[in-house]
């Protein structure tokens, strides 16, 4: 359960984030969806505790990101935006090191690491060295790096960026899978069709503002527009308006 | 705890795996001082060998004469060769390099010296040409020795005392032992260590700051449940590894081309022994400490790999600084320098290598003093890591 109250985040004199507010709760796909500069990717950083908002709060199953970030970090796995690998470690490697770090005893970090292994059908190339990866088996990896520990909250930023269309789909396949399972899945797009495919709720942003937060069924009423397309643009107008 | 050694075993592996890097680094700067150092003693062998036994080639014009002056040149070690044609000859010679010094004798000299009138002979010499400085330097010193030899006869055959013109004989009496000489020219390996010990390192520390931020593994990295203080601490512990494993290897590469040198010719015994290495070793240990967190303080500061190559070059440039200031101003080792890191380790091991007794109370102030500002160094880094600037 991810809850974020009022955020505001500002670098120099950029106002990216200004009072972001909205819950993502356990059990379903929350998709935060804006155009490019948003402040959708500012925002998961607060909540993955890389950056500390200026002003208002966010918590993680409870554990405020800023005064409890460890706890808060303990709750999540995050998969940041064009995250990458180190290259001179297997893509095995890669996923056990993030384990230990995690915390997973040493006995148990083989199985979980294979576990996951299978899990993302990354078999094939899990014991060659990540070097020359695709951006596709790079975003699996790191994927499988940040869901490893088995988090309640999942935080994914633009994951479906560079992949081809069968990645897409076993990607969507495994959030799914995520969700059924009582996770917390928070993940951010620009791609309208993508989070109407997958999300049970939408929070659209934009200019560092949420222009409607709600389920998929909702947003169509609210905009009066059945094309959830025309409900995004409508919805960013109205932000634009104000 | 485990944090940091999974932090640190990962680094260390990492590091191994990136074999050309890592053969740059623990090649390079091992390799590099003693190759330098084989050579410019090496040089130096053939200059002191030049002086004493080779023998020089003087152009003389009008050898004719002065047969008498000839021979004693002869009997010094000098070869008389034919000069250039005339005078303006000679001084072309010199102005283009072909002859360093060029004798002239005039016509008159036998008539003069017979008449006891000051006989006129020329050197020509090149006063901007530092080559040919010991050329000039060894004719000038035989022709005022055949003056003296001369006058002491002229003196004699009219009954006077020669000695009578040597009111003073000065005699130098150098006291300098055979290791204290080595240490003038050894002076310098001490930077050479250190250089080596930061190139065995600086890799790893522009790895594990600016190339993890450049390559985007840093974000991933600090969203895990870990302090940052243990990650940063992992990170300069690996990087120590690998400067410690580059010193150890530089200092034996030393010892074995010392082993090859022929520096009793130049009248040096380093006292450069195996227990003298592992006493070097454990002198220079704690600037392992003080390299790698200075190395990832600044490497941590840049925006990218290369930004941080650039920078790194000059932490490489610094430790120089003092031992260079020390060594022009020649002081000798005092309390208060014990607490400059690098200067102390070149002082206490100059000490060490010319064999002379080591002060106690030296040796403690330089490794706490370095391992002092190794630590805070290292606390500094590790604050640093919780600013969010960091992700630049």
């Amino acid at each position: 359960m991810i809850k974020v109250d009022g955020i505001h985040k500002s670098f120099g004199k950029v106002h990216a984030v200004r009072g972001v507010s909205f819950d993502a709760p356990d059990g379903k796909i929350t998709g935060l969806l804006g155009p490019n500069g948003a402040g959708k990717s500012t925002t998961l950083r607060v909540l993955y505790t890389v950056l500390k908002p200026d002003e208002g709060s966010a918590s993680i199953d409870g554990a405020d990101v800023v005064t409890d970030s460890l706890a808060a970090r303990q709750k999540i796995g995050a998969l940041p935006h064009g995250a990458g690998l180190y290259p001179h470690l297997t893509a095995r490697e890669n996923i056990a090191y993030f384990a230990a770090l995690c915390g997973i005893d040493k006995a148990e970090i083989d199985d979980k690491v294979s576990s996951i292994v299978r899990l993302l059908e990354i078999d094939e190339f899990a014991d060659r060295r990540t070097k020359g990866f695709s951006q596709g088996q790079r975003t699996k990896v790191s994927l499988a790096r940040a869901l490893v520990h088995d988090p309640q909250n999942i935080i994914l930023d633009e994951p479906s960026n560079g992949l081809d269309v069968m990645a897409t789909r076993s990607l969507r396949r495994l959030i799914l899978k995520l969700r059924d399972t009582g996770r917390c899945v928070l993940f951010s797009s620009h791609v309208m069709q993508e989070v109407a495919a997958l999300c049970d709720d939408i929070c659209i942003i934009a200019s560092g503002q949420v222009a409607i937060d709600d389920s998929v069924d909702g947003i169509r009423e609210r905009t009066g527009q059945d094309d959830l397309e025309e409900a995004f643009v409508s919805a960013i107008r109205m932000v634009g308006e104000e | 705890m485990r944090t940091f050694l999974a932090v640190f075993f990962k680094e260390v592996l990492d590091n191994i795996r990136d074999r050309r890097t890592l053969a740059s680094a623990l090649i390079m700067g091992p390799i590099f001082g003693p190759v330098l150092f084989a050579m410019v003693i090496n040089l130096s062998i053939d200059r002191a060998l030049d002086d004493a036994e080779s023998t020089m080639e003087l152009p003389v014009i009008g050898q004719q004469h002065a047969p008498n002056l000839m021979r004693f040149l002869e009997s010094r070690n000098i070869d008389i060769v034919a000069g250039p044609e005339d005078i303006d000859g000679a001084a072309e010679a010199v102005k283009t390099g072909q002859h360093d010094v060029v004798l002239v004798i005039p016509e008159d000299f036998g008539k003069n010296l017979a008449d006891t009138i000051p006989a006129r002979i020329e050197l020509y010499s090149d006063e901007a040409n530092s080559q040919g400085e010991k050329e000039k330097r060894r004719a000038r010193s035989a022709l005022r020795a055949y003056n003296q030899q001369l006058a002491a006869i002229r003196l004699s055959a009219r009954g006077v005392n020669p000695m009578l013109l040597r009111p003073i004989n000065i005699d130098e009496v150098d006291v300098s032992t055979p290791s204290g000489r080595s240490a003038m020219l050894l002076g310098m390996m001490s930077y050479f260590f250190i250089f080596a010990l930061l190139m065995g390192g600086m890799y790893l520390a522009i790895d594990t700051t600016a190339g993890e931020r450049e390559r985007g593994s840093l974000e991933p990295l600090l969203s895990l449940p870990v302090t940052r203080g243990q990650l940063i601490l992992g990170k300069i512990m690996a990087t120590c590894v690998f400067m410690a494993a580059s010193l150890m290897l530089s200092l034996l590469s030393f010892y074995v081309v010392l082993e090859f040198m022929p520096l009793e010719q130049l009248g040096m015994t380093p006292n450069f022994g195996l227990p003298v290495i592992a006493a070097a070793f454990f002198l220079l240990l704690p600037f392992v400490l003080l390299g790698a967190s200075l190395m990832t303080l600044v490497a941590s500061f840049t925006k990218s790999y290369k930004e941080a190559q650039t920078w790194l070059s000059v932490v490489l440039i610094a430790p120089t600084l003092p031992i260079l200031v020390v060594s022009i101003l020649t002081l000798r080792p005092k309390l208060e320098f014990m607490f400059v890191p690098s200067l102390s380790q070149h002082l206490i091991l100059v000490d060490m290598v010319k064999n002379e007794p080591l002060n106690g109370l030296h040796i403690a102030i330089s490794v706490c003093s370095t391992l002092a500002i190794g630590a805070i160094l290292t606390w500094v880094c590790a604050r640093l890591y919780r600013r969010e600037g960091l992700l630049g």
